[in-house]
């Protein structure tokens, strides 16, 4: 059986990392960028992974959980934050929510 | 190392405080249903009483712990790294959650706000800000950020209702969690190069026979710097807080200008000083010069153009991270100390200010222009003094702490020849000058504003809020030594 090379998993969550900070960068409604958010950190679960299939431990199995755990966690704090963001302005348009400057 | 460590007494006491504020954190968020919403001061009480006792729960760790003595006294199998460097944090930012507690007792009730949330936030804001100061392992630096993040986020928009604050939470909440994410990555690459995710561990590889690739290493601690720039505001990553503390509640923004960036820089120096020492001659100068160089002109030019001085001493935090930065550039013992040092003078005389803007701000915080502050010396002489001493340290007056802040952290960039960043740095802090200025000007030469007419009485709370910075401040202007010399003897604790 011939086994996928590592590099190929590293680059894939290089891209996807990559994917989500032009999403963070270039989306525009809140809902998205915030996923944008999510896939980061699952680029990051990837890698990982992948480094400890690698290095035949299993601290990055563990971290891939914490980071779950965490990602939960800031979601449902995030999500709040919209929620109460578009209660009070009825929009969910980034470029919309600029209310201070001088 | 990790298998076979079980929880041991001393490594509870080692992680006494973060067991204290998690304890009752969770303790007020289960009196809430019990205690009624009347009775709002207590739950300030409790929350006073809790990090009184963390207070005393850090020093504890320090002392009986075993780590008075200059030696590493790791807990959790070396995940955690109670020495002087983590205490002196600790006790930095419970000092700065007290200061925060005494000038919310006035404000929660002004602004007719539900008391145990916040409190239970505000304790385990600071209980992830401590687990920061101790982590010698990077997934714990990751943990502490996360658990001070996210309920400094909720805090951030605590006034529901309040559009500038559900604003701010938003912008914090994003790039915030954006930072992280870049932060994390470079944890995994750290972990792929090295195979460890502990301090100490990274260190002796980076030094041993078979150093990894410099390009994995090199790309990991850029990832690092950028997620950790943005929880401390330096630049180009600053564009986050003015936004941040201009929508957020006073107290709040007082909190997050000082405690979290405080934690932040706590782990900038173990990260940098401990795991990359072996390898960041060559570049550490660069990225860390740069940055600190833009944030104080962004900072401090940025600042002159504000009429709101919410937004004013948000742009003068970003400066003030400049200067820690300058600090960080040097690269050297001195060097942490000096960043320590500052830190602590920093704290005081900025949650010292922003707790006058909160007095005067009054209900729903409507005044918070310069123009407000107009003839407040009339009118309540002793606030008007009480920040004339936070002002001028801010600008770096002899006899304030942020004099010997700034000479600490010149000095220390001079001896590691950086005498550009020193050249330039002072150059800023000058322009610095006038905006403060500005402030004890309207403060002191102009009739009295619609804002210092109508301004209530110090309550007991606040004047305490604004006492025990100014007495801090001018205790490190006058006697630098006594917090300095611990400074000193912590920071060769970092390595």
């Amino acid at each position: 059986m011939s086994e996928i090379p590592i590099s190929w998993f590293l680059t894939l969550s290089a891209i996807l990392f990559a994917l989500g900070v032009a999403g963070f960068l270039f989306r525009r409604n809140i809902i998205t960028v915030f996923m944008s958010i999510e896939l980061m950190l699952n680029a990051v679960n990837l890698s990982f992974i992948t480094f400890s299939y690698k290095l035949q431990k299993v601290d990055g199995h563990l971290l891939a959980f914490f980071v779950m755990v965490v990602a939960a966690a800031e979601a449902a704090v995030g999500l709040a934050i919209i929620l109460t963001v578009f209660k009070n302005r009825a929009t969910l348009n980034i470029d919309e929510i600029d209310s201070m400057k001088n | 190392m990790l298998v076979n460590s079980f929880v041991s007494t001393p490594d509870l006491i080692r992680f006494l405080p973060e067991i204290i504020l998690t304890i009752m954190g969770t303790f007020l968020m289960v009196m809430d249903p019990i205690l009624q919403r009347r009775s709002s001061y207590a739950f300030g009480h409790l929350s006073l009483l809790a990090l009184v006792g963390a207070l005393g729960g850090s020093v504890y760790a320090y002392t009986e712990g075993g780590c008075s003595v200059p030696q590493s006294c790791p807990a959790f199998g070396g995940m955690l790294m109670v020495d002087g460097f983590a205490t002196f944090f600790r006790v930095l930012v419970i000092v700065v959650g007290i200061l925060t507690v005494l000038s919310s007792y006035r404000f929660l009730q002004r602004e007719d706000a539900e008391t145990s949330e916040y409190h239970a936030l505000l304790l385990f804001s600071i209980a992830g800000q401590c687990l920061m100061a101790a982590s010698n392992d990077l997934i714990m630096v990751f943990i502490g950020i996360e658990i001070s993040s996210i309920a400094s986020y909720v805090m951030a928009g605590y006034l529901r209702d309040d559009k500038r604050a559900n604003e701010a939470a938003l912008k914090y909440f994003l790039l915030g969690s954006f930072a992280t994410a870049f932060f994390l990555y470079g944890v995994a690459l750290i972990y792929g190069a090295t195979g460890s995710i502990n301090l100490s561990t990274v260190r002796g590889i980076l030094m041993g026979p078979d150093v990894p690739s410099s390009v994995f290493i090199g790309l990991a601690a850029a990832l690092m710097f950028v997620g950790l720039a943005f929880k401390v505001s330096a630049s180009p990553f600053q564009i986050w807080a003015p936004d941040v503390y201009q929508g957020a509640p006073t107290p709040v923004a007082a909190f997050l200008s000082a405690g979290p960036k405080a934690a932040a820089f706590a782990v900038f120096l173990r990260i940098f000083m401990t795991a990359f020492e072996p390898m960041s001659a060559s570049w550490q100068p660069w990225l860390f010069g740069i940055s600190a160089l833009l944030s104080m002109v962004i900072g401090n030019f940025a600042a002159l153009l504000q009429s709101n001085v919410k937004r004013m001493l948000a742009y003068s935090s970003i400066a003030h991270a400049g200067y820690v930065m300058v600090a960080l550039t040097a690269r050297s013992e001195i060097g942490t100390s000096a960043a320590m040092f500052y830190l602590a003078a920093y704290a005081f005389m900025n949650v010292g200010a922003f707790a006058v803007v909160s007095h005067l701000s009054g209900k729903g915080e409507r005044y918070q222009t310069v123009d407000d502050f107009a003839g407040l010396a009339q009118k309540q002489p002793l606030t008007a003094a009480l920040l004339t001493i936070f002002m001028l340290s801010l600008i770096g007056v002899p006899l304030t702490g942020g004099f010997f802040g700034k000479f600490y952290i010149f000095k220390a960039a001079l001896e590691s020849h950086l005498v550009w960043l020193t050249v330039l740095g002072l150059l800023t802090s000058a322009v610095a000058a006038y905006y403060y200025l500005r402030i004890l000007v309207m403060m002191y030469m102009h009739e009295p504003s619609k804002a210092s007419s109508e301004v209530e009485p110090l309550s007991l709370g606040l004047g305490t809020a604004l006492m025990i910075p100014a007495i801090g401040t001018l205790f490190l202007g006058i006697f630098p030594n006594w917090v300095l010399d611990f400074a000193v003897k912590s920071a060769t604790l970092v390595k």
